[in-house]
């Protein structure tokens, strides 16, 4: 069985995001980029299907500008099978990325497609079920644990207060959630193996798509800081402040 | 004319539904709501109640009876065309269902709405909260998903909507229920709770983070952690308060032995009154909470669950 997965480069979950002053965006010049955490899950849930001899070949796919190269190679070093590259200069809506998505995964067919529920900076939590939509596939978001049997697969949904238990048809797309693997660290060795694999770029003209802009964004402003309050003395104090501000 | 997704069990709406109708409000006088379930009548008639809508759109048919992604975006997709908004709320529920209702319509999905502008402008949160965006929806039908926590809560009362059954079947086979199971835990969910004790790696092990389950039973509050005690092995994943972790919004957060890194502060920095609780006085945690209590948490947290008792 084939699996695609989709990665995306974000900024570092660590790093400070800063509003830019012309509010147009987030400063992202000299800020460190990563893979998007949920997608370093996706990742490594593909790997383990195929360590489990489930799943033969695993494609990373990422659409972005020549550095998202970066996450490609990661994907690689983790235990990806080749990577797929669509160059595009600008940033698109979670609607265009499926769309551009659904190219990729008609001209490789894979049975399963993961990708994270979200990506840290956007935080839109769409691109798996739009995708899944556009290919008329069923969808298992949120996934904690994942089952792959023959023609279909048992998931593990992460939902408000509880779990879900679902089977979907194959094919299908997965969203992966925190729980349900913890990643493994690309080893050195994988790290150089990496660089012999098969990364195809593939210019996002050549798609032949017709993308249009749904949203316009007006400003990015920062949220209202919050001011460090008072230092209380003892636990008693700090009761007090409580039933003062009516929280208790 | 809007269209808002209840949320519910096939017995009781869910009272997210009502903050979704709030928004929704904000956005025309014409407001429908969808009640799509199986041997769900008495959530139609629940919904009827609500002050300000003109119409409850009944669907009851077993393809909806756990609201399968696969066919209930296919039923919404199938009234679409005419409304302006259709809402849902951006928890589990809705963000599992609103992108595939988008992607059918071929528009775009607005995720996380905190706060209306105008019919086509909205304010949503980027990057977990550290930057607000304002944009602008070029789409004719606009689907959106609503932080409920920024809306308040619908009144409901007297005023009965008329309640209209629909016979659509939707039963597209694509996915099955197999099971739900809830945490039995008696304390409240971590992304709904008023109140939320966190604690950090200062708490040294899965031992001592169970110091904190008097102090959380005793006000009645969800627990969560920073990913530091999270990745030490204290706590379940689930419990991560942070950007990769649960964006929480409590009315008051508890921070115990948490130095404060960025990741975190993103998950937590809309609370409405922080506390934070160290003994490095310099933990950039002190730089953004209401109250700071400086010392050693192995005795202050006794001391504050003792104190609390005494005034709850």
């Amino acid at each position: 069985m084939k699996a695609l997965v989709a990665v995306k480069q974000v900024i570092d979950a660590y790093a400070k995001i800063r509003v830019k002053s012309d509010h147009s965006g987030v400063e992202t010049d000299n800020i460190k980029m990563a893979i998007n955490p949920f997608d370093e899950i996706a990742i490594e849930e593909a790997v383990r299907q195929k360590e489990k001899g489930i799943i033969q070949e695993i494609i990373a796919v990422s659409i972005g500008k020549a550095g998202s190269q970066d996450v490609l190679r990661t994907a690689l070093a983790l235990g990806a099978d080749r990577a797929i590259l669509v160059e595009a200069e600008q940033r698109f809506e979670p609607i265009n990325i499926a769309k551009i998505l659904k190219v990729i995964v008609e001209r490789e067919e894979p049975k399963i497609v993961l990708l994270g529920k979200q990506s840290i900076d956007g935080d839109n939590n769409q691109t798996g079920q739009m995708l899944a939509a556009l290919l008329g596939w069923s969808q298992g978001t949120f996934v904690s644990a994942l089952e792959i049997l023959s023609d279909k697969a048992k998931v593990t949904r992460e939902i408000d207060g509880g779990l879900e238990t679902l089977f979907v048809k194959l094919p299908t797309v997965i969203t992966t959630d925190l729980r349900l693997n913890q990643p493994r660290y690309a080893t050195l060795p994988n790290i150089m193996k990496a660089k012999q694999k098969s990364l195809s770029v593939v210019p996002l003209t050549e798609l032949a798509l017709s993308l249009q802009q749904h949203i316009k964004i007006e400003k990015v402003t920062p949220p209202s800081e919050r001011q460090a309050g008072m230092t209380v003395n003892s636990v008693a104090e700090l009761v007090q402040k409580l039933k003062e501000e009516g929280v208790i | 004319m809007q269209l808002v997704i209840a949320e519910h069990d096939n017995k009781t709406l869910k009272p997210a539904t009502l903050h979704i109708v709030s928004a929704a409000r904000e956005l025309g006088n014409d407001i429908h709501i969808l009640v799509a379930g199986s041997e769900c009548h008495a959530v139609a008639e629940q919904a009827a109640k609500i002050q300000g809508i003109s119409k409850v759109i009944y669907v009851d048919a077993p393809a909806y009876k756990h609201a399968l992604a696969e066919n209930l975006a296919a039923l919404i997709h199938s009234f679409a065309a005419s409304y302006t908004h259709l809402l849902a709320p951006a928890n589990t529920f809705g963000k599992n269902i609103m992108p595939r209702v988008a992607a059918l319509l071929d528009v775009a999905q607005l995720s996380d709405v905190l706060e209306i502008i105008s019919v086509d402008t909205f304010v949503r949160p980027l990057y977990a909260g550290n930057a607000l965006a304002t944009i602008q929806s070029t789409d004719s039908i606009k689907v959106i998903t609503v932080r409920s926590t920024a809306f308040k809560i619908a009144e409901t009362g007297e005023k009965v909507a008329a309640i209209e059954k629909i016979d659509k079947n939707f039963d597209l086979q694509l996915s099955e229920f197999v099971a739900q199971e809830f945490s039995v835990s008696k304390r409240p969910d971590l992304t709904v709770a008023r109140r939320v004790i966190s604690g950090g790696r200062a708490l040294q092990s899965a031992e001592n983070f169970k110091l904190l389950e008097p102090l959380a039973d005793c006000l009645g509050a969800a627990i969560g952690a920073s990913r530091a005690a999270v990745d030490a092995g204290y706590v379940p994943n689930d419990y991560q308060v942070g950007q990769t972790g649960k964006i929480v919004a409590p009315e008051l957060y508890i921070a115990i032995g948490i130095s404060g890194a960025i990741q975190h502060i993103a998950g937590m920095k809309a609370s409405k009154v922080i506390v934070a609780i160290n003994k490095d006085p310099d933990a950039p945690i002190f730089k953004i909470a209401n109250y700071g209590l400086v010392g050693d948490l192995f005795k202050i947290i006794p001391e504050l669950t003792e104190e609390l008792k005494k005034v709850i």
